[in-house]
């Protein structure tokens, strides 16, 4: 049999009940159950986690890095839209 | 662990980087320079020079294998743990390499290289490994030893890696750094278990601590004036912290921890320097140093050959593992 690598999964990971799952690596599996298994042993061996998620990293689809300014520097000049943007008298600020 | 190995030359073609081609080019190389000078880290998807991904893949894949050939010797002595709480530590530890190994080629791939490439260019001695792994482990008292000078050698080396500048690698070596710290401990809590034993429990821990110290200050690699990689890793954010002074720190770091053990570092200049600060050391014997990365060490041969066993003994569950995952996606096709 010609010699094939196993495909790559990246690896999320929920550190505790409440916060979000976060990316922390990827492994190799032949398929997702032992992606899983994989990223069972490879991340959480001191109880980084209490659930995993595996996508095969085939089916990732990013922006490109060279679309940056068009993507995110519209956001630059918006400043309104954040609260501090807003002077209110003394007496309410803390709203 | 860490070691020298990853500021090691590899055979193969000149790997300087080259000049930016083309205006495009020029305009990214800016960029790259104005990030790194602000602190930026450089992510994978982002430009970056053809040395910069080559440093980085041959750095961090040394690392990765270091760490899997570091399994060995240590492995070597599961079955011989001399309590059922020492092995269950000794797993773990063998067991935490392995998982270092496994960020660290994840982290190599985000660079374009694959896993195959990666463990072929270990296997076939294209690759370096640390060579702190070509020594043997003689006596239990060895584990102690590599646990404490090793390790702790490769947490000097490894910690200012967690400020690299390469995103992926950077996150890897927090991870390593916290576990790593586990590895060094439990060995100094081995070597005091055994200096509190018979003299011939004191005579074990000396003699690997007089195996083992001269090795571990090499691991630091080479005096900084005859580092070949140095410049360029520097300059890139890679390396934060010089080959010499990283030694230096080790060395003033261990002298007292020594102390408290009760085991003498076998080498008689060393003495305290009130004028520089720091401890003073004899000079590192660097033909042995070259001798055993260039393939004569006491294992080189048996470490490599145990390696290529082993993934080789593993081929027949890779592909039975490939083809049942290809079944089961016919049959779901078929029952769609």
């Amino acid at each position: 049999m010609e010699r094939q690598e196993w495909p790559l999964w990246e690896v999320f990971i929920r550190s505790k009940s409440g916060l979000d799952h976060k990316h922390c690596g990827s492994v190799h599996a032949p398929d997702a159950k032992l992606a899983l298994q994989n990223a069972r042993d490879v991340y959480t061996r001191r109880m980084e986690g209490v659930s995993i998620w595996v996508v095969k990293a085939s089916d990732i689809h990013a922006s490109d890095p060279d679309a940056k300014p068009e993507l995110f520097d519209p956001a630059e000049d918006k400043i309104y839209r954040h609260p501090t943007f807003y002077q209110l008298p003394d007496e309410v600020n803390h709203m | 662990m860490y070691t020298q190995a990853i500021d090691m030359p590899q055979g193969g073609k000149d790997e300087t980087p080259h000049g930016p081609r083309s205006l495009k080019d020029a305009e990214y190389e800016a960029e790259f320079d104005a990030k790194l000078a602000r602190g930026d880290f450089i992510e994978p998807k982002d430009w970056m020079p053809d040395g910069y991904r080559k440093t980085l893949v041959r750095q961090i894949s040394q690392h990765a294998h270091s760490e899997i050939v570091g399994m060995l010797p240590e492995g070597n002595w599961i079955t011989r743990a001399p309590t059922l709480k020492r092995k269950s530590i000794l797993l773990a530890k063998v067991q935490d390499e392995g998982g270092h190994g496994m960020y660290l080629y994840a982290a190599a791939e985000t660079l374009g290289v694959s896993r195959d490439e990666l463990v072929e260019a270990l296997h076939s001695g294209k690759a370096k490994y640390s060579s702190i792994f070509n020594y043997p482990t003689l006596n239990w008292a060895d584990i102690g030893v590599i646990g404490w000078l090793v390790d702790g050698a490769a947490i000097m080396n490894q910690i200012p890696l967690c400020r690299c500048s390469y995103g992926p690698y950077a996150r890897a070596m927090i991870r390593i750094c916290k576990e790593e710290s586990f590895h060094q401990r439990q060995g100094y809590d081995l070597l005091l278990t055994m200096m509190q034993g018979t003299a011939e429990q004191h005579a074990m821990v000396q003699d690997a601590v007089n195996r083992w110290w001269w090795p571990a200050l090499a691991m630091f690699g080479p005096h900084d004036a005859q580092s070949t990689h140095s410049g360029d890793s520097i300059k890139w954010g890679i390396k934060r912290i010089s080959n010499d002074d990283l030694r230096q720190k080790f060395v003033d770091a261990t002298v007292p921890q020594a102390k408290v053990l009760g085991v003498t570092l076998p080498d008689p200049e060393l003495k305290w320097n009130g004028e520089r600060g720091h401890w003073d050391f004899g000079p590192i014997d660097w033909g042995e140093f070259w001798n055993v990365v260039n393939g004569h060490g006491a294992c080189n041969r048996e470490r490599l050959a145990d390696r290529v066993q082993a993934w080789d003994d593993g081929a027949w569950v890779r592909e039975a593992a490939l083809a049942h995952a290809e079944k089961q996606r016919r049959r779901d096709r078929l029952a769609a």
